[in-house]
């Protein structure tokens, strides 16, 4: 059994006049141990996918069908002392900007024990024992100083980190991390990546890497779900969607990447911009911009064709495919 | 923290400095202090004497200079009606108005949080929607008017509390006797202190609350909800304290500014404080007890200010008062 599977998952947001379906149909799973990466644009829907998996959407958006089911019960048949004693406890999450992920009132040390007193029968001591061998785990000097600072004594890189220890506080099963290296400096970005996937590996936490860096995704992830538009477009491991991406999206965004243009050429990229998730084009969501988009394209939603270790959400791939078959 | 310490002991004479100037300035446009020193039947000469006695005909300069040089003494001049120091009249009422407002202050800070939290967590609850529609009205309503209507309520037609005066008092030390010590006292001080807080309170509810909704929005805040932290703690520890920074810095100029709005409550419940003397003080066109109110309501004023600064660095981490005075 899978730790999560998520199924035809809808968000939706209720504006004053009309609602806007920010995630129309998301179904994935994810095995214990496992790492996935959830790529796109800005405003394609990963952060949304993120938030849900904790049932912790900002109004107003809501869950509007679909199940997300972790550790065989669903999340979004869950009361809120339910949700409570998940979130931090089984699922930690790792938001964007450290800068303000923290509580800039709070030290350190408060902010870490009460995420373990609120989930465990602790003392204060012994709480902070815990965090400081936590905070030894990502190699924060020091670690007994800390508890007393607060955040706006300490670096973004060394925020980072700590919200890093904070999520492995309870040994949770999943860490959700929302574009964790975002907001840090580049040089520090790598380190951080690379302490995140050596704790996951070495706590068997399975982890979902929210990100708009393909890069990245190729050295954590084992598998990679494309996101365009609310949808998922393309699903498979990522050596196979880096290598040979079959959604005409997939191939744009790995064509754009600045390595696969020689040196002194203008970069490649898609042209246009992702619609805004009010103005979703009918059929497929990417028509306006693709190079091969057909009448079929313009009407119809695409179905999930799987072709190998590939998921995929194409019209022309799905042709191609079928040719093909019929070919052999 | 010395180095702070002393630059706002600096920049408190320089406040200090302008006030008296101000208020020794306005105490020639208040008429003329002789004709209610010396009555009707006194001849214009036996006026002209009495005003080179008090030195009225000196140049402005030379007023002020003497001024300042017996304020810096402690002597802030004779009241022409009390025959006495302006300063020892006034530090005779003034514990009766320093009772009112701390009353006042403790109305104002015990239901603001509560309301002003419960209303921002609640937006949409009839309870939000009715406290929001009261403190509009408490908002609007003057001070005198709110207070005679709590007269006409409380003490004309249920007959459940005093409408007038001090009560029974204890006396403590010096000049301060206290109405906090007796059932009497406390009965008599309700009315005017809920009267005073009126303006204060509803304002208060609604930086509270907008302030507290702001926080709420915070990513801080939503992270406390993904570690899976109880909402109690959220909304008191994580939200509140940062909802109380920007309402202490404005809270401290408010208790200032009741101070001087007991000037109307202390009148509608002939309360014996300071705001009372005042209004007496300018209807006998007492100058030198004015200017000296003036100076003393201007001096609380600096003070509540400079601890409320002082608490702010004890609040906010990121404010280090050592650093404040490089």
């Amino acid at each position: 059994m899978s730790l999560l599977s998520v199924r035809d998952l809808v968000v939706k947001f209720a504006m004053r006049n009309n609602t806007v379906t920010a995630l129309n149909k998301i179904s994935f799973d994810l095995a214990r141990g496992e790492r996935i990466g959830i790529v796109g644009e800005s405003g394609a829907g990963k952060s949304i996918t993120g938030f849900s998996i904790l049932n912790l959407l900002s109004k107003p958006g809501y869950i509007d069908s679909g199940s997300i089911t972790f550790d065989g019960e669903d999340i979004t048949q869950m009361t809120d002392p339910q949700l409570r004693d998940i979130r931090g406890n089984r699922i930690a999450m790792i938001f964007q900007d450290p800068m303000v992920t923290l509580n800039p009132v709070l030290t350190i040390g408060q902010q870490m024990v009460e995420t373990l007193q609120a989930h465990r029968r602790l003392s204060k001591s012994d709480a902070e024992q815990i965090a400081i061998a936590k905070l030894r785990e990502v190699y924060i000097p020091a670690p007994e100083e800390r508890l007393a600072q607060y955040p706006h004594e300490l670096s973004g890189g060394m925020r980072q980190r700590i919200i890093i220890a904070i999520a492995l506080l309870l040994d949770p099963q999943l860490i959700i991390a929302d574009e964790p290296t975002t907001a840090l400096d580049v040089t520090i970005q790598a380190d951080i990546m690379e302490l995140l996937l050596e704790l996951c590996q070495s706590n068997k936490v399975s982890l979902i890497l929210i990100t708009h860096d393909l890069g990245v995704v190729s050295q954590m992830t084992e598998r990679t779900l494309v996101v365009y538009a609310g949808r998922i477009i393309e699903a498979g491991p990522t050596r196979e969607i880096i290598n040979d991406p079959q959604h005409p999206y997939s191939q744009g965004l790995i064509n754009a990447l600045p390595q696969q243009t020689p040196r002194g050429e203008k970069l490649k990229q898609i042209p246009g911009a992702m619609p805004a998730l009010s103005a979703v084009p009918d059929g497929c969501a990417f028509n306006p911009r693709c190079s091969f988009a057909t009448d079929t394209c313009r009407k119809t939603v695409p179905e999930v064709t799987r072709i190998d270790h590939l998921e995929v959400a194409c019209h022309e791939v799905r042709r191609h495919h079928e040719t093909e078959e019929v070919a052999e | 923290m010395f180095a702070y310490l002393v630059k706002r002991l600096f920049q408190a004479a320089a406040v200090m400095f302008v006030i008296s100037l101000i208020s020794f300035a306005i105490q020639d446009n208040l008429g003329d202090p002789l004709r209610e020193l010396v009555g009707q039947s006194v001849s214009e000469e036996t006026r002209d004497e009495l005003r080179d006695e008090l030195g009225l005909n000196d140049p402005f300069l030379v007023q002020y200079g003497r001024f300042l040089g017996n304020a810096v003494r402690g002597d802030l001049g004779t009241s022409y009606f009390f025959k006495e120091p302006a300063l020892t009249v006034i530090l005779k009422k003034l514990p009766a108005t320093l009772e009112l407002v701390a009353g006042a202050t403790i109305i104002i800070i015990g239901l603001s949080i509560p309301l002003g939290v419960y209303t921002a967590i609640k937006p949409n609850s009839i309870m939000s929607r009715l406290i929001m529609g009261i403190s509009i009205v408490g908002i609007s309503v003057p001070v005198f008017l709110t207070a005679i209507g709590m007269i006409f309520l409380f003490s004309v037609e249920l007959r459940w509390l005093p409408s007038f005066g001090r009560g029974d008092t204890v006396d403590v030390i010096g000049y301060w006797s206290t109405n906090f010590l007796t059932l009497d006292g406390w009965q008599h001080i309700l009315l005017p202190s809920v009267a005073l807080a009126s303006i204060m309170l509803p304002l208060f509810i609604r930086l509270i609350r907008s302030e507290m909704m702001e926080t709420l929005q915070s990513e801080y805040v939503r992270y406390a909800y993904a570690k899976g932290i109880a909402p109690r703690r959220i909304w008191f520890v994580h939200a509140l304290k940062n909802t109380l920074l920007p309402v202490i810095t404005v809270g401290g100029v408010q208790i200032g500014t009741m101070v001087a709005y007991t000037i109307l409550t202390e009148t509608v419940f002939q309360w014996p404080g300071m705001g009372f003397m005042f209004l007496e003080a300018v209807n006998r066109v007492d100058t030198p007890l004015i200017v000296a109110y003036l100076i003393v309501v201007g001096f609380i004023f600096v003070v509540t200010n400079t601890i409320v600064d002082l608490i702010y660095g004890l609040v906010n981490p990121t404010v280090k008062l050592s650093r404040m005075g490089a």
